[in-house]
């Protein structure tokens, strides 16, 4: 089958072998799991088992929270020992909230049965087990699976590609998995399939240095209509945009998902993960996830429980902390370096890598950019690092969208042949940081300053308001004056009815008008129920980053806002009844 | 267990600056063999002098700039600003115009700028430029062949050589002589057949002068090496050397007497394949993207052959290179490639998709 | 004519520029025109600039106010929220050369925060509403007030009125979804035996 050849691209030492000698191994249970409630794209999942409650293997343990989250399992049988903030899989090196796991050694399943017969299943239905099953991307950025695959609802797909590629050096995971349950993986692509209502093209691509696993697929997908495409070895091909373009020719729109171009990315993994959801009714609970790198004396790949921390595995592989020059969850390419060994293995964690000194060396200094333009031979999506570098640098952030930054897919092709050893990806990534957050300030201001233009309207009203009672005051007085020096020249000078009238006058300036005072409950009430309002937009608002206090800040916020509503519609009412015979209209 | 926070890619290739530029040190030697060759020690007597003075110009600079030293040098940058000055220079130039001319380069053109990666222009040409602009009779005075010297006369061995370099001692009638360019220039109301004819620099050469072609097809070696090596992408030079060729074809005039020289002499005479490979290539100051670079090694073959066709100067190489590098950042700004996912092309000032 | 015009140099210059100039005065004339961006008037811009905080720590009741008296040639300085981001902002939009920030008008500050109330402290009495530029807090007479942190602006002026000082003003956190890489040091002002002693 024809490919095509995207430009650029490197070839780093692929370094594969060593973990491929073994088959997949399984890691003795660790003494804690440890599963952040945040593995995917979206909002954090909300924990549904309280400390000290004892869970089964398989049971849910935390819900999905809004449409792009997904649900948390318990890996194995123990009980629930904490949830709090703990080091995750990012490479801020930040803690995030976890649930903790002290395995009773059981490994007790949770009931659960698969769908027997797949093919006579709804879609619906199966995309519900295969959220439910708390299925993300297990390629990279852990995308909630169903929803991708939702996105085919809306849009019709015609071309299914499965990602076998696995550029990235020295990660095996796919490979090895391939190798060993090449049935069940094409099984999870006709449950796939079925979903989508059968796309016209399936494919599965592969690099070329690959042979077993194209080998072993081979004989499974005859007469399914899958077709296994292999291509040239490069990095980095297994980059989504990358990979559709190698198969079909097609690129998708900067800014759009090959959703909008008919086309669905989904990892091999992930495929095995959806077969096991729907077919044996097992959630995500444990990936395949590669240990390599020369600071460990066992290189191999485990079928790892989801929450294994990093050190666990390294413990069981022979590690050596003195040997290891820096600790990379993912391949060298692209993964980022932990900072603590206690981070936990995530739904998207793909190989944890510990190299030596003599593999991946301390970084040399960075020197001056030569503008040799290699990062531009090798960029695969033909930028020009060099440039976005320079005016990086100078924090021309303007210059830096018209050259495209946020295209750049920080493959870190260019770093990697950048002869003066310039840190290119952490300057882009840093300027899209800083460009985003400016963005979020930008959307924050511009709503600040509509809040402040309503309040100074409000406040100038208020201020008219004042200043009409004023004029309406000094009228009446003016007119009882005009009264009294008519009463004056009739009645006798200095009488008390000259007093009582003006102290009438007075009252009466005082005293607003009936119709008045609707008005002034009536504006409140208009006050009030924008407020509510407000307040409920607030809350609806789907904010990933609230956090359950500012959520009940915010509760209160709207039930205080009615409750203002409710007084100022009783205060109507009220007045109503007891001005009801003066009501001109 | 704490580890580093260190972003990705964690791998590198084994690619290094300084490895760049020493291969490009490397790659002169075929040029420089030639030109020793064919014109006396001169020539390596200018690269080492250059050499050495760029090196301790440099180090006095960085030292003076609180950098340090070591680091800085080892990125030989300095080096190839000096092998490319020597090699352009007229062998048996005296000393001081060779110190003259290096420390401009690398003080002024270069270090002044902010060094290696900041500076605008290139700086051997600038040195090049300022000397052949303040001293013209001794960047003029070029040597003879060794295949033309008169009988009884040969180059100075390399003691006289280095008299005649440090002592002022002048070298021997006939040692020196005008170049293809300049018996082009100034060989008026002949036709161009009489020229290859009278003049012995043509009569007893194969395409372009006798030496000179040697000269630029040791140049074009070594440019093919770093070609091959890709150190730098073909589109600079090919479109230098292919715009030149164009215009010599364009304005050949049947060899008349107005004619500025065929294509193939102008290819091989003068500093065509040295200009090609060594010093439009130098990538801080040229364009950056290739179709940019396309566009870039035309404006300089563009100008080398207007400059050397009608201008005053028999060869032009380092006004055109100059001339060129000032438009660069412009060339940039209108010849970014097309991006992954976009239908066109951007322009560097654009601001919102377009 | 063409003869007399040709031996008096001077003329021949003389009026080579003046045609000269008149061909291209007229050209950039026509571009001027052609070309013309409609732009924001000057206060809209400068006000797009300038962080509303609404802080009044410039002196004017809001950013607005002095975005227009910046229009009015005031000194673009005074914003401490801003600080010299905003400064070299306005710098730029104006051509004007960018001053340092007018230390009378405050500091900057270097992390952003939001008002926060202690609720069980509070008497309910409204003052912090009315000081509140954005409207940023809830409550009714007598009752508990609380902040919207999403639509605080950190300005401050609600600290003052509040007579049993229940409001805080709390650092906003960074969290990992805020988090980014920090810029690498740059290579211009980097010396490699340093990089190489701090690894
Ligand atoms: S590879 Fe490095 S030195 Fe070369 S142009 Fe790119 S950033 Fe500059
Ligand atoms: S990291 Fe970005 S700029 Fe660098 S090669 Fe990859 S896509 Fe291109
Ligand atoms: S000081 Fe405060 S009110 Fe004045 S411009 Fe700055 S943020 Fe706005
Ligand atoms: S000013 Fe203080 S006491 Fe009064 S309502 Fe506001 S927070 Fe409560």
């Amino acid at each position: 089958m024809k490919t095509w050849v995207t430009p650029g691209g490197v070839h780093p030492p692929e370094n594969k072998h060593q973990s491929l000698t073994m088959p997949i191994g399984t890691l003795p249970l660790p003494e804690k799991l440890i599963i952040p409630l945040s593995q995917h794209i979206g909002v954090p999942a909300n924990p549904c088992v309280q400390i000290g409650e004892t869970v089964l293997k398989g049971q849910k343990i935390a819900e999905a929270s809004g449409p792009l989250s997904v649900p948390m399992h318990a890996p194995t049988s123990g009980t629930v020992s904490a949830i709090e903030h703990r080091p995750i899989a990012h490479s801020s090196g930040m803690l995030s909230p976890c649930i903790e796991i002290t395995p009773d050694g059981r490994e007790q399943w949770i009931e659960h049965r698969g769908i027997d017969d797949f093919q006579h299943a709804s879609s619906s239905a199966l995309l519900k087990t295969i959220s439910e099953a708390g299925i993300a991307g297990m390629g990279g950025a852990g995308f909630p699976t169903a929803v991708k695959l939702n996105a085919g609802h809306q849009r019709p797909i015609n071309t299914l590609i499965v990602n076998a590629t696995e550029c990235e050096p020295y990660i095996t995971a796919d490979d090895s998995a391939i190798r060993e349950r090449a049935q069940e993986i094409v099984q999870g692509i006709s449950i796939l399939s079925h979903i989508l209502s059968n796309p016209s093209t399936i494919l599965i691509g592969i690099e070329d240095n690959k042979p077993e696993a194209i080998a072993a697929l081979k004989p499974h997908v005859e007469d399914t209509g899958i077709q296994v495409v292999s291509f040239p070895t490069k990095y980095p091909s297994g980059g989504e945009k990358q990979l559709v373009y190698i198969l079909t020719g097609q690129e998708i729109p900067s800014g759009k998902l090959p959703a909008d171009i008919g086309m669905l990315c989904v990892n091999i993994g992930t495929t095995f993960a959806i077969k096991r959801a729907v077919v044996d009714g097992e959630p995500l609970i444990s990936r395949v996830t590669t240990m390599t790198g020369d600071a460990c004396g066992i290189n191999r790949n485990y079928e790892t429980l989801i929450g294994t921390p990093v050190s666990h595995m390294l413990a069981n592989s022979a590690f050596d902390e003195k040997a290891c020059s820096r600790l990379v969850m993912g391949g060298p390419m692209m993964g980022f370096s932990l900072t603590s060994a206690e981070v936990p293995i995530v739904k998207t964690t793909n190989c944890i890598l510990a190299p030596s000194f003599q593999e991946i060396p301390e970084d040399e200094p960075a020197q001056a950019c030569i503008r040799c333009g290699m990062c531009a031979e090798a960029c695969p999506v033909s930028l020009l690092p060099q440039q976005l570098f320079w005016y990086s640098q100078a924090k021309d952030y303007e210059r830096l969208e018209a050259h495209n930054l946020f295209d750049c897919i920080e493959c870190g092709a260019c770093s990697y042949v950048c002869p003066s050893n310039i840190p290119l990806v952490q300057h882009y990534r840093h300027s899209k940081g800083e460009i985003q957050k400016a963005r979020a300030e930008k959307i924050k201001s511009d709503h600040a300053r509509e809040r402040f233009e309503f309040h100074q309207q409000r406040i100038e009203q208020a201020e008219k308001d004042k200043e009409a009672k004023r004029t309406a005051r000094r009228e009446a007085a003016e007119k009882a004056k005009a009264t009294a020096a008519n009463n004056r020249e009739t009645s006798a000078p200095g009488s008390a009815a000259d007093i009582i009238a003006a102290a009438q006058a007075r009252a009466a300036a005082k005293k607003i008008s009936p119709e008045q005072q609707r008005a002034k409950f009536e504006r409140s009430i208009a006050g009030a129920e924008m407020r509510v309002s407000m307040a409920e937009e607030k809350l609806a608002e789907a904010d990933p980053n609230r956090t359950q206090e500012q959520e009940n800040i915010l509760h209160a916020a709207v039930e205080s806002a009615r409750q203002k509503l409710d007084q100022a519609r009783l205060r109507l009412a009220e007045h109503n009844k007891a001005h009801h015979g003066e009501q001109v209209d | 267990m704490a580890f580093k926070q260190i972003t990705s890619p964690h791998a590198h290739a084994a690619q290094s600056t300084s490895k760049v530029m020493q291969l490009v040190i490397w790659a002169t030697i075929p040029g420089l063999i030639a030109l020793t060759v064919h014109f006396g020690w001169g020539s390596l007597i200018n690269v080492i002098l250059a050499t050495i003075t760029s090196v301790i110009a440099e180090a006095v600079i960085i030292k003076l700039r609180n950098r340090p030293v070591d680091f800085y040098l080892q990125d030989y940058s300095a080096v190839v600003t000096a092998v490319l000055l020597g090699l352009a220079l007229p062998p048996l130039v005296a000393w001081w115009v060779v110190v003259i001319g290096s420390l401009f380069s690398i003080v002024v053109a270069k270090q002044l700028y902010g060094g290696l990666g900041y500076n605008p222009f290139n700086p051997a040409m600038v040195g090049y430029v300022v000397l052949l602009i303040s001293f013209p009779i001794q960047m003029t005075t070029w040597v003879t062949p060794l295949a033309l010297l008169p009988e009884a006369v040969s180059h100075p061995g390399l003691l006289e050589s280095l008299q005649i370099v440090f002592a002022g001692v002048s070298p021997a009638d006939g040692v020196t002589g005008a170049t293809p360019l300049d018996s082009f220039k100034y060989a008026d109301g002949l036709l161009v057949d009489q020229i290859y004819a009278q003049d012995p620099l043509f009569s007893q050469a194969g395409i372009a002068g006798v030496g000179w072609e040697w000269v630029n097809i040791g140049f074009l070696l070594g440019g093919l090496i770093l070609l091959g090596s890709k150190t730098f992408t073909w589109h600079g030079p090919i479109a230098m050397l292919a715009t030149i060729a164009l215009m010599s074809a364009l304005f050949w005039d049947g060899g008349s007497s107005n004619s500025p020289g065929s294509p193939l002499m102008h290819l091989f005479s003068g500093a065509s394949m040295m200009g090609a490979f060594f010093i439009m290539t130098d990538p801080v100051s040229s364009a950056v993207s290739n179709r940019g670079r396309l566009i870039y090694g035309a404006l300089i073959g563009l100008l080398v052959y207007v400059i050397r066709a009608w201008g005053t100067y028999p060869d032009a190489v380092a006004f055109a290179v100059l001339l060129a590098n000032f438009a660069a950042p412009f060339i940039d700004n209108y010849s970014l490639p097309r991006t992954y996912g976009h239908t066109d092309r951007r322009r560097a000032t654009e601001k919102e998709e377009g | 004519m063409l003869e007399t015009i040709a031996q008096q140099p001077i003329l021949a210059a003389l009026i080579a520029l003046v045609g000269l100039g008149t061909l291209f005065g007229g050209l950039l004339g026509f571009a001027a025109e052609k070309f013309k961006v409609e732009g924001d008037p000057i206060v809209e811009q400068i006000d797009e600039l300038l962080p509303q905080t609404q802080c009044g720590q410039c002196g004017f009741p809001g950013c607005k106010p002095y975005a227009e008296s910046i229009a009015n040639g005031d000194a673009i300085n005074k914003c401490p929220p801003g600080g010299q981001a905003t400064i070299n902002a306005i710098a730029n939009l104006l051509d004007v050369p960018a001053p340092e920030l007018d230390a009378e008008h405050g500091e900057e500050a270097d992390v952003r925060t939001v008002a926060f109330i202690r609720e069980d402290e509070c008497i309910g009495c409204t003052k912090c509403i009315q000081a509140c530029p954005v409207d940023a807090i809830l409550g009714a007479a007598k009752l508990m007030h609380t902040v919207i942190a999403d639509e605080c602006t950190g300005c401050d002026l609600c600290v003052e009125p509040c007579p049993v000082d229940c409001i805080d003003m709390l650092p906003v956190k960074e969290t990992i979804k805020d988090w980014h890489w920090p810029a690498p040091p740059t290579t211009a002002d980097l010396i490699a035996s340093d990089r190489r002693a701090q690894l």
